[in-house]
């Protein structure tokens, strides 16, 4: 459904490849994930597929179109919707739909199946200015409207980014709902916790692709033992443990302390060395890798 | 050419959901079409003026009464003293003194001549100008008498004037067209350049530029709303004040006009459209159309006549739109001027529309 390979691309005045030999295939019917922290080159790889944005070099195609040459066909099949808010905020919820929808040449009564779930929960509200609704009623909106001409291929850049968690999981469920339908969907995110809603999940850093992966796959990769642990004072706790040399890794997750050894180091050591600097009421207790673990660690290795 | 039409739809619930932008296109032209020919009149009135004589002799009398009797001249102060007089000129209390020497009559009546002097206060040119030219006239009229009176001649070559085309040199017929062309200038160019490029601003090109839309389409869109708009600005402006508060009646073919402001807003435009292809934000296309409207309006010929500018200017002024519309629509409403006597500037603008379009689709087209 997409096919990437030796994508790169250099932004004008700029030294560094913004997208550095980028290989990707998603299959059809995918949710896919892709993974990264701000600048990672997300939106980039984004642009490149909805045909906004030229590669400098490489070959990208999505629904066995070419992203170059194929530039109207692809948008008469794809779905995209920006990271941005990019909808008209001085039309009404009904005037954006109906708007978007005459330019793909169709109508909303048309393709009504397909957003009917999502457009439900905005009815009460088409009357309104699309600038006057709150963030997630915007989001579903967007969806709504990168949806109405009935897409093979949906594009969404950070859709959930700036929205709060009720409506993040809704979100998910919606996009887990179309996948049903035989959707194919491209999605990138910041949060790390959400890799576990999509079928694979390709992390991406500084415009490299890190590795492809399930998401069980890419815990079950964990190479090392991991713990976790808590005392009573939690920031000089994580500098202790830090100047004691016997980790290979340590992050704060919430109330808790991740850690990994340096080979060789037990926890014992780690105990005694925390005593000595004078901590009480340290609970620790070995654990399976979560995800955001993983995609730390493989940080780590670059 | 569907979508077209649903853009152009689009545009419009725009403009007219923007209480911002709909006085800016609608009322506030007319407002300016109202105000600008009252106050920007050249026919200088008032003009103050001091004289320095230290002896009233009744041919003085008759001099100083001859000048006042006009009505150009406020008579600001009579003195003996000439540093008086220069003193008011640096006062800015006058702007002209006339100095009559005491011996006047005397000289006239022994040697059959006399000297005054006009004394100009300069800083602010047309009035100095202007009224350096009224009282020189009043003197040579008051010369002309002297001559008949004293050597009983007749004047040989009588002088005539009669005003072609604006028979009583009425300002606001000379003005009122000029100004109609810069606003609907300014309104095609403007508000076309912000437009494109706060769809830029706002992101929501990126949305319609993953739709099948082709550039074309988008572009007249964006355009033929604001061709329209001239038009409905340009009727306003040409019908209710041109011709119902000013009371100018065209002596040539409205349609001709017409013809000519349909062509002269493709220019402009597409000189609008070419500023949003080179500008991301609005206040920089703001800024940029700012420049060339200033550029446009003052070397048009709106105010200062182009063949009194200098050379280099006047060049400047040939690849100026705006000069060819307001000459056209000078020649046609004054002149009653048909398509022959246009068809050179029609040509002209016709090569600026090409111009401004083409350099725009061009640099738009660069864009995916």
């Amino acid at each position: 459904m997409v096919e990437v390979q030796n994508l790169h691309i250099r932004y004008k005045e700029q030294k560094d490849f913004a997208l550095h030999d980028i290989n990707l295939n998603v299959e059809k019917g995918e949710l896919f994930g892709l993974i990264g922290p701000d600048g990672a080159g997300k939106t980039s790889l984004f642009r490149i597929l909805a045909t906004l944005l030229l590669p400098t070099s490489g070959r990208a195609s999505v629904m066995g179109l070419d992203v170059v040459k194929d530039i109207y066909a692809i948008r008469r099949k794809l779905g995209y919707m920006p990271g941005r808010f990019s909808l008209y905020q001085d039309l009404s919820v009904e005037e954006n739909l109906n708007f978007f929808a005459t330019l793909f040449e169709t109508t909303v009564e048309e393709n009504y199946d397909l957003v009917k779930d999502i457009y439900i929960q905005l009815e009460p509200f088409k009357k309104r200015k699309a600038g006057q609704l709150s963030g997630g009623m915007k989001q579903k909106l967007a969806l709504c409207c990168a949806l109405i001409h009935k897409p093979e291929l949906l594009l969404l850049d950070e859709p959930t980014t700036g929205v709060d968690t009720v409506s993040r999981k809704e979100f998910w469920d919606m996009l887990g709902k179309l996948k049903k339908t035989g959707l194919t969907i491209l999605v990138s995110t910041p949060y790390m916790d959400e890799a576990s809603r999509c079928d694979r999940v390709a992390l991406i850093q500084n415009g490299k692709i890190l590795s492809v992966d399930t998401p069980k796959g890419i815990i079950d990769s964990f190479p090392y033992p991991l713990f976790q642990i808590k005392s009573k004072e939690m920031a000089k706790l994580h500098k202790d443990m830090i100047e004691s040399k016997l980790l290979h890794s340590a992050h704060i997750f919430g109330e808790w302390n991740h850690l990994v050894f340096n080979d060789g180091n037990t926890m014992e050591q780690l105990i005694d060395y925390l005593s000595l600097k004078g901590h009480t009421n340290i609970v620790w207790k070995e654990i399976a890798a979560g995800i955001e673990d993983c995609f730390i660690e493989r940080m780590r290795d670059l | 050419m569907r979508n077209i039409l649903y853009i152009i739809e689009k545009e419009f619930k725009h403009i007219l959901r923007n209480r911002s932008i709909l006085p800016a296109i609608f009322v506030a032209p007319m407002i300016q079409l109202i105000i600008m020919p009252l106050a920007a009149d050249y026919e200088i009135k008032n003009i103050n003026l001091a004289i320095v004589s230290g002896h009233y002799s009744s041919e003085t009398q008759h001099l100083i009464q001859k000048i006042t009797c006009s009505g150009f001249f406020k008579l600001v102060k009579e003195t003996s003293s000439f540093e008086e007089g220069k003193e008011l000129i640096e006062k800015d209390q006058a702007d002209l003194v006339l100095q009559i020497p005491n011996d006047l009559e005397e000289n006239l009546v022994k040697e059959k001549k006399g000297k005054v002097l006009i004394f100009v206060n300069a800083i602010n040119g047309t009035k100095a100008n202007i009224g350096a030219t009224y009282l020189s006239s009043i003197l040579k009229t008051y010369n002309l008498e002297f001559i008949q009176k004293e050597f009983g001649l007749t004047n040989p070559v009588d002088l005539r004037y009669s005003n072609w085309y604006n028979k009583f040199m009425n300002y606001p017929f000379f003005i009122v067209p000029g100004v109609l062309v810069t606003l609907v200038t300014m309104i095609g160019a403007y508000m076309c350049a912000l437009n494109i490029v706060k769809e830029k601003e706002l992101g929501t090109i990126e949305q319609i530029n993953v739709t099948p839309i082709k550039k074309h389409e988008f572009i007249l869109g964006k355009l033929i709303p604001f061709w329209i708009i001239g038009f409905f600005v340009f009727s306003v402006g040409f019908f209710f004040i041109g011709m119902g508060i000013y009371g100018i009646r065209p002596l040539g073919s409205i349609l001709l006009l017409y013809l000519f402001l349909a062509v002269f807003l493709v220019a402009v435009l597409g000189l609008g459209l070419l500023i949003s292809t080179y500008s991301q934000t609005q206040q920089q296309a703001m800024s940029v159309a700012f420049f060339f409207m200033m550029i446009f309006m003052l070397m048009s010929g709106l105010f200062t006549p182009i063949e009194s500018m200098p050379n280099w200017a006047i060049t400047m002024a040939k690849f100026n739109p705006v000069t060819y519309f307001i000459e056209v629509m000078r020649m046609v409403v004054l002149k009653g001027s048909g398509f022959a006597d246009i068809s050179g500037h029609l040509l002209k603008m016709l090569g600026f529309a090409i111009f401004f379009n083409s350099w725009a689709v061009w640099n738009y087209r660069k864009t995916v």
